[in-house]
């Protein structure tokens, strides 16, 4: 929970964590060296400098530190964990379901634990969808589409198969698909980034929703176009949110261009965490104000509300989170989380 | 491959060396329309007495696209051939998911294609039209932008030919703009050459379509997206490289970001803009 100079409590839904196992006795290649270290090359260059972590507890920072760093230090009131298999890199996988759900059993009203699936597993992954949606009740799904499986380097959502288990999805109740847009997707000569599946999945699901991770970057502009034709489509911030602290003039143009094509309804808070911390992340975007420079030219402005909306109720909505149940169950715990100045 | 040149300053490799950055300073990232060198990809650049070229480059990360990657490496490989002296060029790419393939398929002159095999089902033309594209369309929102602040009229904008935007006065602050739209512009052209295009119209969209000089505000506010992400995207790429390789390594001096329309009435074109397609 995040209070205001003015004592308003805002209520923070952080859409987007991870609990992964990056460590030297996980790795099954190169590949998952190199994937951590590229994770840890954002955390390096987009954290404010005494936020930065040594590297050996960026690779495993387990369940302590994560609650901590989320709910006690940080803001969050809760938190979506978002998992990312990379089975072809990681012998225990890095960041699954299964390991999300030991912080669920923890902790059952701080998070919200989503599952994934891959097309590519046919049959046998329509059935592990099922037994995650009666397992762990999941609303949402991860997909990365850039995982590599094998001699196969990602699927699009377009792709015959993945339709099923969108069809699926409907069938379970399981509306909100968070898509992690990704590169290396075959064929290599198309363009890797292209955001165009999102598209054509989203009018073919229309009971779903589509939570495009980091806006599509590196396709924003892509993304904005589709998200203004559907209705259906949302952009997570994760990514585009550190850029507040080293880039604001940046943060800024993207943040207004997000508000004018996709609207605040339609933008969600994410921190990516163990990549950056709900800490700093909230205290800057609480204090971040449009130039009026900006907000003047595009007619949009970052309000109190559109905060209120990203940071925690657009997420709600889409949980079916009541806010207000929510914040009286966690308030015992609450008491202990940090004020914001 | 050209011959080595016997009257070539052989003596002077430090010439040498310079004419291959020259060279290669000409090659952009397709994604980012930034010079390679700007961005700080290339690491070293070796000339040997026989002509031979080295030149050494690096990605932000290891998982940088295969297809930019190699699109990269050829166009280096290309330009910098083109220098008459030069013997042979050999393109090392390090430190990326593809190097094996990237550095070997372009030593030998091989397409995408047969580089991939298997991965890939086609050339590169494609990705390489749209990112052309959309640097049209950034370096055209950068130059109406400005022409439009230095008092010059819409309508008249519109309608404009190619050899008069060319022959705008050498002292208008837009000079350079103007240079970079028309080396893009051939991406819309229909005639074969120079010549053949001065009589065009210089302003079209991504189509060729022309525009309107009402809806201008509006057409220029949806281009501004493709602006605003590139620069976005630079971004990332320059923190990424520094971040792997040190803070030395990523020139930081970027563009700075986009500015956003100071004339033109934005209230009135939105609705515009959000029903018509503005997208190119």
């Amino acid at each position: 929970m995040y209070r205001t100079k003015s004592g308003e409590d805002i209520f923070i839904i952080d859409g987007h964590v991870h609990l992964w196992d990056g460590s030297k006795a996980n790795l099954k290649n190169v590949h998952g060296q190199q994937f951590i270290d590229c994770f840890y090359a954002y955390h390096s260059n987009l954290s404010p400098k005494e936020y930065l972590w040594p590297k050996e507890k960026f690779d495993n920072y387990g369940p302590e530190v994560m609650y901590d760093d989320l709910f006690v230090k940080g803001y969050d009131d809760m938190a979506i964990c978002q998992p990312t298999y990379l089975t072809d890199f990681y012998k225990n996988g890095f960041n699954t379901t299964e390991r999300n759900y030991e912080m669920k059993k923890r902790h059952p009203d701080r998070f919200i634990v989503n599952g994934a699936f891959d097309p590519r597993d046919g049959e046998a992954g329509l059935d592990y969808l099922d037994e995650l949606s009666e397992t762990y009740g999941i609303k949402g799904v991860k997909l990365y589409t850039a995982e590599w499986r094998g001699d196969s380097k990602g699927y699009k959502l377009s792709d015959p198969g993945a339709q099923k288990y969108l069809e699926r999805c409907g069938k379970l109740g399981i509306k909100n698909i968070h898509v992690h847009k990704g590169p290396t997707i075959l064929p290599l000569n198309l363009d890797a980034f292209d955001v165009a599946d999102i598209d054509d999945a989203a009018t073919n699901f229309q009971n779903l929703n589509f939570i495009v991770e980091h806006c599509g970057l590196p396709r924003l502009d892509d993304f904005c176009w589709i998200a203004t034709q559907e209705t259906n489509v949302y952009g997570g911030l994760a990514v585009v949110l550190p850029f507040i602290h080293s880039r604001p003039e940046y943060f800024a143009h993207v943040i207004s261009e997000l508000l004018f094509w996709i609207g605040e309804d339609k933008i969600l808070y994410g921190s990516d965490y163990g990549i950056w911390s709900p800490k700093w992340l909230i205290e800057k975007f609480m204090a971040f104000e449009l130039p009026e420079s900006v907000s003047k030219e595009t007619g949009v402005q970052l309000s109190l509300t559109a905060k209120k909306k990203i940071l925690g109720l657009n997420a709600a909505r889409l949980y079916g989170i009541d806010v207000e149940a929510q914040k009286k169950l966690l308030g015992g715990v609450r008491k202990a989380a940090a004020v914001g100045a | 491959m050209t011959t080595a040149n016997a009257t070539a300053a052989v003596d002077r490799p430090s010439t040498r060396i310079a004419e291959v950055w020259d060279r290669l300073a000409s090659v952009t990232d397709p994604e980012l329309d930034e010079s390679v060198t700007g961005l700080g990809f290339v690491t070293h650049v070796e000339v040997d007495a026989a002509g031979a070229v080295q030149i050494g480059f690096r990605l932000p990360t290891y998982w940088c696209a295969a297809n930019f990657a190699f699109l990269m490496a050829d166009d280096m490989r290309v330009a910098v051939a083109g220098l008459p002296w030069v013997t042979n060029v050999a393109i090392e790419l390090a430190d990326h998911m593809y190097a094996g393939e990237i550095n070997r398929g372009v030593a030998a002159g091989r397409s995408f294609q047969d580089s991939f095999g298997a991965q890939a089902s086609g050339e590169l033309d494609g990705i390489r039209r749209t990112f052309m594209v959309k640097a049209f369309q950034r370096r055209q929102e950068a130059l109406l932008t400005s022409l439009l602040e230095h008092g010059h009229e819409p309508a008249r904008l519109v309608r404009m030919s190619v050899a008069e935007l060319a022959g705008l006065p050498g002292d208008c602050a837009s000079r350079r703009l103007v240079e970079r739209y028309l080396e893009r512009r051939t991406v819309v052209a229909s005639g074969a050459n120079a010549a053949a295009q001065a009589n065009e119209t210089a302003f079209v969209d991504a189509r060729g379509a022309l525009l309107d000089a009402d809806g201008l505000g509006a057409y220029l506010r949806a281009l501004r997206r493709v602006g605003v992400n590139a620069q976005f995207n630079s971004a990332l790429c320059r923190g990424l490289l520094a971040a792997r390789y040190g803070d030395a390594a990523a020139p930081q001096a970027g563009i700075e970001p986009v500015h956003f329309v100071s004339a033109g009435d934005w209230k009135e074109t939105v609705e515009a803009t959000r029903s018509g397609n503005a997208s190119a």
